[in-house]
């Protein structure tokens, strides 16, 4: 039973589902919102558990005094800041996300800087992947370089002034060869999603359960 | 004119994004405090985020104002979920993962069909007729799809006409991934350029 009944919620969460997509009338149409909004619901539970494993992780370092502890300090002080700021405003204002809260000054002074330095630091990494990656070694490397340095010229003001054609060879290059490209592997993702989708539906699939 | 908690802000901000830049020196401790203090802060936003846009709005509200105690069985399937943190009875916690993927399965049909299967295909399926550039263009596109597609297919064996074609396909593969990797630079250079905004012009007034 223990196995049996996860898999008749989900062959019936997933018929629901389908069945919802081919009548759209009541009581039928609504039930893909009303899923998908549960589907949030449910989501938002298993948020605890993932900061529960991080918390308990970093706390299990400190209590241990293992190398590098001080560094867990600093994430646990940091995740208390953010959920007493929040939960403080959220108090104060009805929501933590007002624009007068604390909990929306630590997101612009603090989150935000270091989400967006943590990704501009990537550029200078991808500086030397690209060096690695794009040594013309045979025809496709060869295009895949000519390709990448086309469109980066045809983004940026200075590949204009070298040549003005640059920008519409970029485009030229995302609208039709770049479109084909990722056309194909769209259909081919959404035809192996329908698949996979259909082995998990019909039981066959069943490593999620494990 | 910026009060304390404006210029305080600032300074904190231009801190945290040396010490993130400061790994292209090597590992050091500032990163690795600034790395740590991002982990953390980014957990405790995403909790709040989450009871705030999600668990408030669509659970808690809809129940306390409008009586829709229907949604008592999200709820119900949401605290079971957390039932595996009770080794003994961790095993209910498949219900609610069966009801996720029940919903992932669902939309992972109907979505496919709806929103990818079938927007692709009928944008491939375009006009190829009259000798012009558009013609041309569409030609480069269906054979791009095709090929494509072929380069994917393993049910048969890549020879002959289908090796052939399976090649020209990863040419257009190339092409695709040299415009998304150009694409995802100039994303990340704009990144940089926005930090050095920041602590050449908010932080140290140097560009006007």
């Amino acid at each position: 039973m223990r196995r049996e009944i996860p898999l008749a919620i989900t062959f019936l969460t997933a018929l629901i589902i389908i069945i919802s997509f081919f009548i759209p009338h009541a009581p039928f149409g609504s039930m893909q919102d009303v899923s998908l909004k549960w589907y949030a619901i449910i989501a938002g539970f298993t948020m605890l558990l993932g900061v529960d494993s991080l918390i308990h992780m970093h706390y299990v370092k400190i209590k241990r005094k293992k190398e590098g502890w001080g560094y867990s300090l600093v994430l646990i002080i940091g995740f208390t800041l953010l959920v007493l700021s929040g939960t403080i405003a959220g108090i104060r204002f009805g929501s933590a996300f007002n624009l007068k809260s604390s909990f929306i000054y630590l997101y612009n002074y603090m989150i935000l800087p270091l989400q967006s330095t943590m990704f501009a630091l990537l550029s200078f990494f991808i500086a030397s992947a690209a060096y690695r990656a794009f040594r013309a070694r045979n025809l496709d490397a060869t295009l895949l370089l000519i390709t990448a340095v086309l469109v980066m010229l045809g983004r940026v003001p200075i590949g204009y002034q070298m040549w003005h054609s640059f920008p519409a060879v970029a485009e030229w290059i995302m609208a039709i060869p770049q479109m084909a490209a990722k056309r194909g592997i769209i259909i081919g993702i959404a035809l192996g999603g329908i698949a996979v989708s259909l082995r998990i539906m019909l039981g066959i699939e069943r490593s999620y359960l494990s | 004119m910026h009060n304390f908690w404006t210029i305080f802000g600032i300074w904190m901000a231009a801190f945290l994004t040396l010490a993130i830049f400061s790994f292209l020196y090597k590992d050091n401790p500032f990163y690795k405090f600034a790395e740590h203090l991002y982990v953390g802060t980014s957990a405790g936003y995403m909790l709040i985020y989450t009871y705030f846009l999600t668990i408030k709005p669509m659970l808690i509200d809809p129940i306390t104002q409008q009586n829709q105690w229907i949604l008592l069985i999200p709820a119900f399937f949401g605290i079971i979920m957390l039932t595996r943190w009770f080794p003994k009875i961790a095993w209910l916690s498949r219900w609610s993962i069966a009801f996720t993927v029940g919903i992932g399965t669902g939309l992972g049909i109907t979505g496919s069909i709806q929103g990818l299967l079938v927007p692709q295909i009928k944008g491939t399926l375009i006009a190829l007729h009259g000798w012009n550039g558009a013609t041309l263009n569409n030609f480069l596109i269906v054979v791009g799809v095709i090929a494509t597609l072929t380069y994917f297919y393993f049910s048969k064996e890549h020879r002959g006409f289908v090796g052939k074609t399976a090649k020209l396909g990863i040419t257009y593969i190339m092409i695709a991934f040299g415009a998304s990797f150009g694409y995802t630079v100039m994303a990340r250079i704009s990144l940089l350029i926005g930090r050095m905004y920041f602590l050449f012009h908010t932080w140290i007034p140097l560009i006007k």
